[in-house]
């Protein structure tokens, strides 16, 4: 009965959303304020709405209720409860539901705290918001619908894929979706904004929380399910260049473009229709990702086949959305004209490049990504593109970009001092220089490539560090007399420093894959492993071999590492549990493989300089970000009061 | 729903089998020849998994790839020679770097094209407003000073 209730909701929210999508747009047309104060109502509605069903969703899988299709499939009786839960959006209906969850939340929150928006946008915002979310509503209805009934309940479900069965797993799809909807309010601002024909700096000052906020999740998600692959896979690759995971990759590389657009939207009043048509895509890049991995298309083209109508629905949802906005920009962006001019060698100018080589590099990925479907829909031959192609692609793109990093924030705006610029990052220049030629000197022969990303890494970093203590002069007072944000810029570029840092390092890492005996040892990194005992060990959801290896640099002994290998009967499934000693400088990384029925098993040893840099530097972004988020100027209420206070605190950032 | 099934039995295809990635016992005497087996095996996809090299993959089919790829290097077959031999029998969809022929032109050159195009638009873009750039009257020295105590004030 409860799962009824919550379909019902959801039913009852699809012409909550057809109103919100219309009656307020009128009524902003008409200047009427019942109508467009009506958006604000159906958006709370909704959001109450939408949480009922999810909640009654989730309350089947507690329950483990499997006369509901979609838990019989996706669960069963014996996990642990986090994994219950996660196993709601562990499939794809499921996942649709935690989609128009967050967007009916959003929805909700600008309805709620918009009340300093002018009435005319925030109606048109909560209308194209709802327009989404009842082509979102209409696709769980007709064609993923999680709330179906079986005849003949089964008395255990199918469980959850063990892969699934883990905790960076378990908060990567809804960190990732934070991101994606969250674009999607920046899109209703751009679309609102279009139908306007009105974009200016308190226009920006709202898309960007919205944005930046969007953007961290985006970022800690896709550090997740990077970092889960890295300690799941049994060997520590952390990026493949698979098409899951560039459907996540291109609206963080084009919304990490629109996060730097608006503020020269901001503080400049150009590059509005560039910023308008940036959140479009940006967005649409979200849609894309949500579909492309859920629908099974990038597995073949011929998956659509299987469930036509499906397919059929993403296609149509797709073109009307993405269609329809770019449409509404050609007819609309001309009349943005924006007003601030500026000089090529400028604040400006170094954004401009900016987003020139991040919007580039998100098509580089596209193109990769979707280049084998596009051959195969038109009769072509089948096609690998792996990860030498973006190798040799993407990564030359991203050299320029990380050079304009550390330079781009000395230059003024409307008209910089490149010279000037270079001459205060000399330090910073001559670190990187040492760096590189201590790493070539250490790494006799190695990677050169490696050295030159480690270079660049030192560049980034040292001219991030530059930059704020030339603004702070190291002196307390003057550091918090910076506007936040100004900070959060520093932070986000250091962790870019530190990622690619990271990611550079990566060629050096050493691997050592032997079979061993209980007794025998090798060494790695400096280490010496110890293999004293392999075991079996029974868990109600699993069977693990487990290996006890002792690690020991020369007589001091370091740690006992357990890497394990986990069977689970009712899915059928087999996978590794690595054990990984990090010192946050290397990484120490096991892996258990087969036994050799001779009473030995595969050890896989990885010793990984720097590895975990790759996603500290992830999370220094997102706190970054953060910063930015808290910044005074941001703040509910604020935006109209500072607004003329800031053109005289601003202009000397 | 069979949309996701059909997901999930390409996972489960990909991930039951026994043998991980590739193995010792699979690996070549000859360390030189084992290197190059190492290399080439991380061009060369598994075909029934998700984007993985066979030097990655725990699936059956990679491991008889890896076993098959170092038979013909242990024959005294080139690296192209041993590429070609596997490509032969698998077609192109088997490299992960996919071949610079006519098919594949708007690929590999369409970034750089993109690249080019993107860099002209922004270039032509800001010169056209430069040109309508009035530089402003440089300040009097009345009003740098005021300037600069205004700045002061800030600290």
């Amino acid at each position: 009965m409860i799962i009824e209730l919550g379909h019902f909701a959801l039913i009852l929210a699809l012409p909550l959303a057809l109103i919100q999508a219309t009656v307020p747009l009128w009524g902003a047309e008409r200047r009427h304020a019942g109508m467009m104060a009506l958006g604000d109502l159906t958006a709370l509605a909704q959001f109450a709405l939408i949480a009922l069903a999810f909640a009654t969703l989730v309350n089947a899988y507690i329950t483990s209720d499997f006369s509901v299709l979609n838990v019989a499939e996706n669960s069963s009786s014996a996990k642990p409860l986090i994994y219950k839960i996660s196993g709601v959006w562990g499939n794809h209906e499921g996942s649709m539901m935690l989609w128009v969850l967050i967007l009916t939340l959003f929805g909700a929150a600008v309805a709620w705290f918009g009340d300093n928006l002018p009435a005319p946008l925030k109606a048109r915002v909560l209308a194209v918001q709802a327009m989404i979310g009842a082509g979102f509503f209409l696709f769980i209805l007709f064609t993923s619908d999680p709330f179906q009934r079986l005849a003949d309940p089964p008395l255990e479900g199918n469980g959850l894929n063990p892969v699934l069965q883990d905790p960076g797993l378990a908060f990567h799809p809804p960190m990732l979706y934070l991101g994606y909807v969250g674009f999607a309010v920046a899109f209703a601002f751009a679309v609102a904004a279009l139908i306007e024909g009105k974009v200016d700096a308190a226009w920006a000052r709202w898309v960007r929380p919205w944005t930046l906020a969007a953007w961290c999740a985006l970022t800690i998600g896709i550090a997740m399910g990077s970092w889960w692959a890295y300690y799941t896979l049994g060997w520590g690759g952390w990026w493949f260049w698979d098409p899951v995971e560039n459907a996540s990759f291109m609206p963080w590389l084009v919304g990490t473009a629109l996060l730097h657009s608006a503020i020269v939207v901001e503080k400049r009043d150009a590059l509005k229709g560039w910023t308008v048509l940036l959140a479009i895509l940006t967005f649409s890049l979200s849609l894309i990702g949500t579909f492309l991995v859920r629908s099974g298309v990038l597995t073949s083209v011929h998956a659509f086949a299987l469930d036509p109508r499906r397919g059929l629905f993403i296609l149509v949802l797709l073109a009307v959305a993405i269609g329809g906005s770019l449409l509404l920009y050609a007819v609309r962006a001309p009349a943005l004209a924006g007003g601030g001019l500026f000089a090529p060698i400028s604040r400006e100018g170094a954004l401009v490049l900016n987003n020139v080589l991040l919007t580039t590099g998100a098509a580089t990925v596209f193109i990769g990504t979707l280049y084998p479907l596009f051959l195969d829909a038109v009769g072509g031959p089948k096609l690998s593109v792996g990860y030498p192609f973006f190798d040799r692609t993407f990564v030359p793109i991203m050299v320029p970009l990380l050079l304009a990093v550390a330079v781009g924030p000395f230059l003024g705006w409307k008209r910089g001092d490149l010279r000037g610029a270079l001459e205060r990052l000399w330090i910073a220049f001559g670190l990187a220089l040492a760096l590189g030629a201590i790493a070539l000197y250490l790494s006799q022969g190695g990677p050169i490539l490696a050295v030159g990303g480690l270079m660049l890494a030192a560049w980034v970093g040292f001219g991030a560090i530059t930059e704020w203590v030339g603004r702070t002069r190291l002196s307390w007072r003057r550091a918090l007399h910076l506007p936040r944000a100004a900070h959060g810029m520093t932070l986000a570029h250091l962790g870019l420093a530190v990622t690619v840092a990271g990611i550079a390092a990566s060629a050096w890492q050493v691997e050592r894959i032997a079979v061993m005996h209980p007794g025998d040892n090798i060494a790695i990194g400096g280490y010496t492993l110890h293999l004293d005992r392999l075991s079996g060990l029974d868990t109600p959801s699993y069977h693990a071999e487990r290996a006890d290896i002792r690690v020991t640099a020369g007589d001091r002994a370091i740690t006992v590492m357990h890497p394990e290998k986990r069977h689970y009967p009712l899915e059928q499934m087999t996978r590794g549990e690595t054990a990984i000693r990090t010192t946050f400088l290397a990484d120490l990384y096991l892996a258990l493989g087969d036994d050799d029925g001779k009473g030995g098993a595969t050890i896989r040893a990885y010793w990984k300089p720097l590895v975990p840099w790759i996603w500290i530097g992830a999370v220094f972004m997102a706190l970054g970000g953060v910063l930015s988020l808290s910044d005074r100027r941001f703040r509910v209420g604020v935006a109209r009061r500072a607004a003329p206070a800031s053109a005289v605190t601003e202009a000397g950032e | 729903m069979r949309f996701f099934l059909l997901l999930l039995a390409i996972l489960l295809a990909t991930l039951t089998p026994p043998a991980r990635a590739v193995e010792p016992n699979e690996m070549l005497k000859n360390p030189a020849l084992e290197a190059r087996a190492r290399a080439i095996s991380r061009e060369l996809r598994c075909l029934v998994c998700q984007n993985e090299s066979i030097d990655d993959s725990n699936a059956d089919l990679a491991h008889d790839l890896r076993l098959l790829l170092r038979q013909r290097l242990a024959a005294g077959d080139t690296d192209r020679q041993a590429i070609d031999f596997i490509v032969a029998r698998y077609g192109d969809f088997v490299l992960l770097q996919p071949p610079v022929e006519p098919a594949t032109y708007l690929l590999w050159f369409g970034p750089a094209a993109l690249l080019i195009v993107a860099a002209a638009s922004a270039a032509i873009f800001v010169n056209r407003r430069n040109r309508t750039l009035r530089e402003p009257a440089p300040l009097s020295a009345e009003e740098k000073r005021r300037l600069d105590t205004l700045l002061d004030e800030r600290y």
